[in-house]
């Protein structure tokens, strides 16, 4: 196949390179192009429009805009065989050697696809079809046939690109930035802005989406001379001139491949600059893209305006443009995007556009205006380039299967009406221009509508943000240039600096004549006349909506998905809006304007994730027995951001088998247990006992030096939330523990009321989780194992019974050492400085070793505690459970503590509420699922009310059965009672017992 | 993301350092037995939630570890000035005085 030239490339003019040329593929076929170009460009000056099919009826679809608004050429981007790209607009890819691109939304091919047979998709589809369709008629009710086939050939049919399967191969980073002024936008006033506030002395940061600085200046005619300089300087000019003044000021940073996508609370912005996309094959080690904070003091929006299509029936076909984009084209990118060009518009812009390809021999037979009543100065410059104007024109449709090939029209004098077929291979179109005050309205400003420009405008003033240029309602250059220069001269008076700058007279080498107003909307109701091009909205869907009941424009929008998506209706909310209002019989002013949300254009995600991915994304927390663990061939398991050993495995056992094998070595000899995750906070002073003893259940003002105390914490409401020990080390320290995963909150806690209610109380809270390795030895030879390396404390039973804590050396570390238990065996639980814990762990496993012992994990732990029915906070509770819920006394304590009132109230007195007990299985072999239900009725009828449900459910080793601890209405008074876990295999009855299964007289424990 | 100023450190800090806290000014009894059930409950889960501006607590958990309060507006998210836990209320009439505002 020989390669297709570029016929559509203008001989000379635009600010490609030709003297390079670089080849691309789309869809495999190959082109070629120049540097300079969009990948939209070089497309067109291959002669191709239709690129993609529509979101929802998959209709061609061409390029229509030449910017970041463009709603239908969506292409996915291949790089290599790891990158690809989905929802790119083909209007922002800049051109690079060996570029791969791909249509999307069609299936076989782009040409003959299968979703567009004449419309077989539109009756699925209707305003509303998210709440409709998916919904599935009545009639059908829970049929299977619904959710599994229609829906899914739905969500096949409708969509854009797909999401790559394989893994972001690049990186991203970031970058915090602060300056006085950021300037957005680097079109004519955004670039006169920046040079007013940087030569008043402010550092400033300019950004503008495109490669290239100059926004609409760049799509403007340039005869390549300076023409008649009695105006002032060659607008080209002075473009050139103001970049090379920002580029050589050290305080202005210029940006470039940026696009600002989102205002933030106080000048907070975000933006995501482009570093490796439009390289062809980046240098390696170069991040893709970097997503900049700024913070800035005062912020200059000069964000320009977009053109708005027209409304008329077949407005999508490829080939139909916007008027400006045509002209950017041309004058830019040196590319005719027809040879027969039809104008169809209500404002006087497009007549400048068409003016240019008359020029640069494009046939252009006809200039149709919908207004009835036209004339000036633009329309008198088209007539005398020799092209027709017909005024009061209605265009009632167009034809062309992959591209337009007519326009039908309706036009003439009242009276003598005709109906003609305008053969034509382009049509611009030009419906007037919307400012884009996004960023205005992210800010908290409230764009309020003019009548005069035909647009919603920014109004209130928003403290340190000054609207510039096209987005602030300017209409030509010098306005423009004016707005910007008074922006950034604002800006600076607001930093206190003093602004000399004068404001340039710049002469607009090619001035677009005239108002780019537009008429108001009118357009009948159509399966085809499109408003939302991205997510195939049309008149009818407006229509409809406003027949279904809907007022408020933020309804139709939802209801519609008009504006919706990665477009936010860039292109489509005005006409929204006005078509609604038109509906509605009510002013736009009115109906209002929708929500303008970030991002403007679509962020990666691996922009706003920078480095926080894969093993940065969270800290993962180790132990200082992690390494020895793992070289063991432990299990892990997540417990927030620690991970803990789980089971220790033997080379033939399974994880069940090791964890039954654990837990039977624990009770009949001991067991070594990582403990280090526990939270851990010293409580220090004066008033150390009585902050204490407010912030727990249990009573701490009287605990004795040398005694530890297993504590209940409660919130205000009188719920459980925590638990732990609480040792008097003297009698004005302790060390308190917390759950693991409660470290952090019980501290904030206790510092909250210490720092706001009890400020009568003298004394400090320090976390000291991480300063003390703790590993626990359990087990009825847990004293043999410790006493031989123990010096300085003497644990024997009669010294240091249950419930101690002493201080002492261990193998010559100091440490503290509890003799506490959460297995209900002999236990002890010793304290070293983190960086001894390794060689300590080490020392104590050996010597278990000698003595026939373990090491255990997690799950053995878990288990061992429920034989003894000791709790789980957060797994056995819930946030609703008390003290008493739990068997906990809560009477004897006469003082205030946190949470005391609330056990007053009514409803914590009943009797009915949740208990927690112990499950038995009537199979000793079935262990319970947690979670599970319990109720009276073996098949309860639906509806029915759970008796209580399964918190914990284990195989006990050491009873041989299955053991399960649970919530069981009034469940105390219940211990003997038949109740059913109602599963889908069938129901499996219980009884109700006691939640301690081994040991009720505790001589294991005190042993 | 805001920027808080912490009476404490005396200078606007981001808001990733600080931890929000819930509505201020609301006194823990000094004897939470003598409540009424009314009052119990007013006291744990009835709060102002004005649409305007709102007297509330933050800690500035990643700085200082301080608890103050904030003035903030709840519709514009405007804060107009912090003070150290246990101060009185200020007048927002002062306070915007001062702000300009």
């Amino acid at each position: 196949m020989s390669r297709p030239t570029q016929r559509f490339r203008t001989a000379a003019g635009g600010r490609i390179a030709r003297a390079r040329t670089i080849s691309f593929q789309f869809d495999g076929r190959r082109y070629t192009g120049h540097p300079g170009d969009t990948l939209a460009s070089a497309l067109l000056a291959n002669g191709v429009h239709f690129v993609g099919r529509s979101f929802k009826y998959h209709r061609p679809r061409g390029i229509m805009t030449a910017g970041s608004e463009e709603p239908n050429a969506l292409v996915t981007i291949l790089q290599g065989r790891d990158r690809q790209t989905p929802n790119v607009r083909a209007t922002d890819i800049e051109l690079c050697e060996g570029l791969a691109a791909i249509s999307q939304n069609r299936w076989p091919s782009l040409a003959f696809d299968a979703g567009a047979l004449s419309g077989v998709l539109a009756p699925l589809f209707p305003a509303g079809f998210y709440y409709k369709t998916f919904m599935g008629p009545r009639f059908i009710g829970s049929n299977w046939l619904w959710p599994k086939l229609f829906e899914p050939l739905i969500r096949r049919a409708a969509g854009l690109g797909r999401a790559p399967a394989s893994r972001d191969p690049d990186h991203y980073v970031n970058r915090y930035a602060h300056c006085d002024v950021l300037v957005v936008g680097a079109g004519p006033a955004g670039l006169a802005a920046a040079l007013v506030a940087a030569e008043a002395g402010a550092t400033v940061i300019v950004s503008d989406e495109r490669t290239e600085f100059g926004g609409n200046l760049l799509s403007a005619f340039d005869a390549g001379h300076d023409g008649d300089l009695s105006a002032g300087v060659n607008a080209h000019r002075w473009r050139e001139q103001s970049l090379a003044a920002l580029a050589a000021n050290a305080r202005v940073t210029l940006l470039p491949h940026t696009t600002v996508f989102g205002a933030y609370l106080q000048n907070f912005y975000g933006l995501a600059e482009r570093l490796a996309s439009h390289h062809g094959s980046p240098p390696p080690g170069l991040p893709r893209e970097r997503l900049w904070q700024v913070r800035a003091q005062e912020v200059v929006l000069a964000t320009g305006a977009i053109e708005r299509p027209l409304v008329f029936s077949g407005n999508d076909r490829p080939g139909v443009m916007l008027a400006g984009a045509v002209r950017s084209y041309l004058n830019r990118y040196g590319v005719m995007a027809g040879s027969r060009a039809v104008v169809v518009t209500d404002c006087d812009t497009s007549y400048a556009a068409a003016c240019d390809l008359k020029r640069s021999g494009v046939d252009v037979p006809l200039i149709a205006d919908l207004r009835s009543d036209v004339g000036g100065a633009a329309i008198d410059a088209a007539k005398q380039a020799g092209i027709t104007v017909e005024a009061g024109v209605n265009v009632l449709g167009t034809t062309g299967r992959h591209r337009i090939t007519s326009v039908l029209m309706e036009l003439g004098p009242a009276g003598a009406r005709e109906r003609r077929a305008v053969p034509c291979d382009l049509v611009l179109m030009s419906g007037g221009w919307t400012p884009s005050v996004h960023l205005y309205s992210q800010a908290r400003g409230k764009p309020s509508w003019s009548e005069g420009a035909q647009a919603f405008l920014p109004s209130d003033p928003v403290p340190h943000v000054h609207s510039a240029g096209g987005c602030a309602g300017t209409t030509d250059l010098e306005q423009a240039l004016r707005s910007g220069a008074e922006a950034g001269a604002a800006a600076a008076r607001a930093l206190g600096l003093t602004v000399s700058a004068e404001i340039m007279t710049v002469a607009d080498p090619d001035p677009v004549l005239g108002s780019r107003a537009g008429a108001p909307v009118m357009a009948p109701p159509s399966a085809d006349a499109f408003i939302d091009f991205q997510n195939d909205v049309t008149t009818r869907d407006i229509q409809l909506a406003t027949q279904e009941g809907f007022r408020s424009i933020e309804h139709i929008k939802r209801y519609t998905t008009t504006g919706m998506a990665t477009d936010q209706g860039k292109t489509s909310n005005h006409n929204t809006i006005a078509l609604a209002a038109g509906m509605l019989g009510r002013d736009v002013a009115v109906v209002g304007h929708t929500s303008y949300r970030a991002p403007f254009t679509p962020v990666t995600f691996g922009t706003l994730a920078t480095t926080a991915r894969g093993s940065l994304f969270e800290p993962l927390r180790r132990t200082p027995i992690d390494a020895w663990a793992r070289a063991e061939r432990a299990t892990f398991e997540d417990v927030g951001q620690w991970q803990r050993a789980r089971t220790f495995p033997l080379r033939s056992e399974n994880q069940q088998q090791s964890i039954q094998r654990e837990c039977l070595t624990v009770r009949c000899a001991a067991g070594v247990f990582d403990a280090s995750t526990l939270g851990k906070i010293e409580v220090v002073g004066p008033d150390a006992a009585t902050f204490l003893d407010r912030m727990y259940l249990s009573p701490l003002a009287k605990l004795a030096v040398g005694r530890c105390r297993y504590a209940l914490q409660l919130n205000e409401a009188g719920f459980v939330i925590d638990d732990g020990i609480v040792a008097r080390l003297a009698p004005d320290r302790f060390h308190v523990t917390t759950t693991t995963g409660g470290a952090q909150r019980v501290l904030t806690l206790m510092e909250d009321y210490l720092q706001t209610e009890f400020t009568d109380l003298t004394c400090w809270l320090t976390s000291i989780t991480e300063h003390w390795g703790v590993i626990a030895v359990q087990g009825p030879r847990a004293r043999d194992i410790l006493e031989p390396l123990i010096a300085g404390l003497d644990i024997s039973a009669a010294t240091f019974p249950h419930m101690s804590v002493g201080t002492g050396e261990i193998a010559g570390v100091p440490m503290r050492l509890f003799r506490v238990s959460f297995t209900g065996e002999l236990g002890f639980e010793i304290n070293v400085p983190s960086n001894y814990a390794r060689d300590i762990w080490e020392l104590v496993e050996q010597s278990a070793e000698r003595h026939g012992g373990t090491v255990y994990g997690t799950d053995a732990m878990h288990l061992l505690r429920a034989e003894k029915g000791y709790i789980l906070v957060g797994h056995d509770t819930d946030g609703t459970v008390t003290p008493e819920d739990l068997g906990f006394g809560t009477g004897a304590k006469k003082v205030d503590f946190v949470g005391k009132r609330a056990l007053a109230r009514p409803d914590m007195l009943k009797s009915d509420r949740l208990h927690l007990v112990g499950l038995l299985a009537e199979d000793p072999q079935h262990v319970l699922e947690e979670g599970a239900q319990l109720t009276q009725a073996a098949s309860p009828a639906n509806g029915a009310r759970a008796d209580g449900h399964v918190t914990s459910a284990y195989m006990s080793p050491a009873l041989g059965r299955s053991i399960a601890l649970g919530l069981v209405a009034g469940g105390r008074a219940r211990h003997g009672e038949r109740l059913f876990v109602p599963m889908p295999s069938g129901p499996i009855a219980v009884r109700i017992s006691t939640p301690l299964f081994l040991d009720a007289k505790g001589a294991r424990l005190h042993g | 993301m805001l920027l808080i100023p912490c009476p404490y450190c005396e200078e606007p800090r981001p808001e990733i350092e600080f931890r929000y806290g819930g509505e201020a000014h609301i006194a823990r009894s000094a004897d939470p037995t003598g409540l009424s059930d009314a009052a119990l409950a007013d006291y744990l889960y009835f709060r102002s939630n004005p649409k305007g501006w709102h007297y509330e607590r933050w800690q500035h958990q990643s700085g200082c570890g301080r608890f103050f309060n904030a003035v903030r507006h709840t519709v514009t998210d405007r804060i107009i000035g912090t003070y150290k836990a246990g101060e009185p209320k200020p007048d927002l009439a002062l306070y915007r005085v001062r702000a300009g505002s």
